[in-house]
């Protein structure tokens, strides 16, 4: 089967300027002014936005084990649908993604698909228990070529085995991302700690819970000279922590969700199980800290935590349902009402914190870089100009857990190029077996 | 009214009208006949996910006195605790025709997500929701108070200038949540005095003081004491260091009772603890009001439930 070349037209890059993109040979063949392109499918960008294919460090495939919520298949069309090119799949599946043959049939499942790279992120510990290592070297060594290591949904709490974790991917280049969750101090946690858990009586989940962890892991990380990940960070006083390490010198990123970009924890007061995540929204002050802190480059990158849920676990009583967000489809327009439409970040930035910062975190080769001759045929083209209230129809994932169903949100994701071909293309995403064929053509000739 | 959930959404005098027609309540349960035919073929269930004998029973008792039919279900034994989802409960009890439903939960905001969720289209009465509220506890309490201080001149009166003094687990206690909001809405001053652990770690927005001294707070003569139960689970919380050191610290003992006006009411929402929150002589003094709140718990859940589900439903 040949492989479709493109020609895209009068896109705005990134850096403001207007070009052409011809996409043939598994590359991006040409930018700049292109009079034609023999056999090219033009593709009409006026007035779009074209960015590096997004990358997302943090999201929760479901497949193997739970796939009422999502498959890597079903995920992977979520991602294409934001305008993802690459998701690190988090390791909380059943199996756990605690071995190598679990991360390489997820690594396989991703190809096969063929709407997004998938990168496996392998557990810390054996069954995400944080009693002992899994093999970190053997994922790491396997044909997943694993980075990333995480209990994410758990903390690895235990210093003294957070401590060999971090020295111990040293070996292999790899980080470790922390979720940042003392137990003790959440045991039962509903919702964000202050006065409004008081007076809607949900237990509270405290900031110094993530604080106390962030802290006792950049001291730990400076000691053994390693790199540290934090997921997910939520609260103004872990920005502060993170803020002064990056001062001290120490390697470490750090992520935020764009929910925690734009939510804040009075949207609990309905007892409204969309709004219940881990960690919780919180203040207003703790949003206005963490946008302040992604435009000042303190914390790095925009992840989703994509955590798709069956419709049941989350029609219920608060305290029942399960914590989570679906975020992919939704991630780009939200980082654009968050921060960019109040000028905090410009596209080039949003680039940064959405593309190239986390292939590089990941260390994800083929992913994140920027749209020039030559460099891997991974983008997305967005709208700006149009705000539109956000429907059902903008979900491509198993399930609908958006808690921005209703919300008006700016933009929207019109295209999108994953190895050279379309996975999203005005709008709609692109058949599955017409991608899985280009994914297996694609393979063929990256031999 | 559509529903009951919580005190804080009541203006005073929707809370002085339902006190009111408490009053016209509690003059029928002085009649040999009880019963008012005021519900008759309404179809009121008790929905305890929760053990709550006293509760429950008052309610039923408020709803048969009004002619109502009353199912009780218990979600104990029952298909709930096979892992039948509140939703399908809801859904159950419509098709089965509630016109109301009396809701205890352990989760906070359970009768809220009933109310709004579109499952059912009864009216929904909060019979305690986890550590969020219990309104008709709070009302029977604001009930007890004003019956005591103005006897029969009660109706159309709040609670202005009425010092009450709420004592014990702040922190994990409905009863507590429902009391503030009402007490402060009915004109009440409010003080709060629990162990700095039993206190949520932001009370800014309550209208009400916090002390952790008791005698301090007693030192100042209120009009009510209330003590609240502290339950088992809390010793083992690190909340305090044992049931002693907090008897002896936020306990209403036979010293600290003596010591107050004879005319100070003495309140528990019940079960008690004897020695522990609450000393033997103290519970069953005349200053006690504990048996009145039983009984006047009855007349304030009926007036709630014939304010909900006579006429016509679904104006606000």
């Amino acid at each position: 089967m040949t492989v479709e070349s493109f020609l895209i037209t009068g896109a705005a890059l990134a850096t403001g300027e207007r070009a052409d993109i011809r996409l043939e040979g598994g590359i991006i063949a040409e930018v700049g002014l292109i009079p034609d392109a023999a056999g090219a499918t033009v593709v009409d960008a006026d007035g779009l936005i074209a960015l590096p294919g997004l990358v997302d460090l943090h999201t929760h495939l479901r497949e193997p084990g739970y796939e009422q919520s999502e498959t890597v298949l079903t995920g992977t069309r979520a991602a294409a649908a934001g305008g993802f090119t690459a998701v690190f799949a988090m390791a909380n599946t059943s199996p756990v993604a605690d071995t190598a043959g679990v991360v390489e049939q997820e690594a396989s499942l991703g190809l096969a698909a063929g709407f997004a790279t998938v990168q496996p992120i392998g557990a810390v510990t054996v069954g995400l228990k944080g009693e002992q290592l899994a093999e970190l070297g053997a994922m790491a060594r396997s044909r997943a070529a694993v980075r990333v290591f995480s209990d994410d949904g758990f903390c690895v709490f235990d210093p003294m085995l957070m401590r060999r974790a971090l020295e111990y991917v040293k070996a292999f280049d790899g980080v470790i991302a922390q979720h940042a969750q003392e137990p003790r101090l959440t045991q039962g946690a509903q919702m964000n700690e202050g006065a409004l858990s008081g007076e809607l009586g949900l237990a509270g989940w405290p900031a110094v819970a993530e604080e106390s962890i962030i802290a006792r892991d950049v001291l730990l990380a400076e000691h053994v000279g390693s790199r540290l990940h934090v997921c997910h960070v939520s609260t103004a006083g872990s920005v502060e922590v993170i803020r002064w390490a990056k001062a001290r010198g120490i390697d470490v990123t750090a992520e935020v969700t764009p929910h925690h970009l734009l939510l804040t924890e009075d949207l609990v007061s309905s007892y409204d199980p969309r709004y219940k995540v881990n960690p919780p929204l919180r203040r207003a002050e703790d949003v206005e800290a963490l946008r302040a802190a992604l435009a000042d480059g303190t914390i790095d990158i925009v992840a989703t935590d994509h955590a798709p849920h069956p419709v049941e676990a989350k029609q219920s009583e608060w305290d029942a349902a399960a914590n989570g967000m679906v975020g992919l489809e939704s991630a780009l327009s939200v980082v654009h009402a968050s921060v960019v439409a109040n000028g905090l970040l410009d596209w080039a930035d949003v680039a940064r914190v959405l593309s190239a910062a986390p292939a590089r975190i990941g260390r994800l080769r083929g992913q994140g870089e920027a749209i020039a001759a030559g460099a891997a045929p991974e983008l997305t083209l967005y709208d700006p100009s149009a705000s539109s209230e956000f429907g059902l129809e903008r979900l491509a994932g198993r399930s609908v857990n958006s808690p921005y169903l209703g919300r008006t949100l700016p933009g929207r994701v019109v295209s999108t190029f994953h190895a050279g071909y379309a996975t999203l293309l005005d709008g709609v995403v692109q058949p599955s077996d017409e991608v899985a064929r280009h994914a297996s053509a694609a393979g063929g000739d990256r031999g | 009214m559509r529903h009951l959930l919580s005190t804080r959404e009541l203006t005073r005098d929707e809370a002085v009208a339902l006190l009111d027609i408490a009053e016209d309540m509690a003059a029928v349960q002085q009649r040999e006949v009880k019963k008012l035919p005021t519900l008759r073929g309404k179809t009121v269930v008790n929905l305890f996910f929760e053990d709550s004998t006293r509760t429950r029973i008052s309610f039923e008792a408020a709803a048969k006195r009004l002619s109502a039919d009353v199912i009780n279900f218990s979600a104990k034994g029952s298909s709930v605790s096979k892992g039948e989802s509140l939703k399908d409960t809801a859904q159950t009890l419509q098709a089965m025709g509630a016109d109301g439903v009396v809701i205890r939960h352990h989760a906070s905001g359970a009768p809220y997500t009933l109310a709004t969720s579109g499952w059912i289209d009864a009216g929904v009465v909060n019979a305690g929701d986890g550590t969020h509220e219990h309104p008709t506890q709070a009302l029977l309490d604001a009930f007890t108070m004003r019956s005591r201080l103005h006897g029969t001149a009660s109706r159309g009166k709040g609670l202005d200038g009425v010092r009450v003094v709420i004592v014990g687990d702040i922190l994990h206690s409905r009863v507590a949540r429902s009391n503030v909001w009402l007490l402060a809405t009915l004109g009440a001053d409010v003080t709060l005095v629990a162990p700095p652990t039993l206190v949520p770690v932001d009370t800014t927005g309550w209208p009400a003081s916090v002390v952790y001294d008791l005698d301090d707070a007693l030192a100042g003569s209120p009009d009510v004491v209330m003590m609240l139960r502290i339950q088992a689970e809390r010793m083992h919380g690190a909340f305090f260091p044992n049931s002693r050191e907090y008897a002896r610290t936020w306990g209403l003992d036979d010293a600290r009772f003596s010591q107050l006006p004879t005319t100070t009411m003495v309140m528990h929402p019940g079960p008690m603890n004897r020695g522990l929150e609450i000393s033997a002589l103290a519970a069953d003094s005349a200053q006690s009001t504990v048996r009145e709140q039983v009984a006047n718990g009855v007349s304030v859940r009926m007036a709630a439930l014939y304010l909900l589900l006579s006429g016509e439903r679904g104006e606000a």
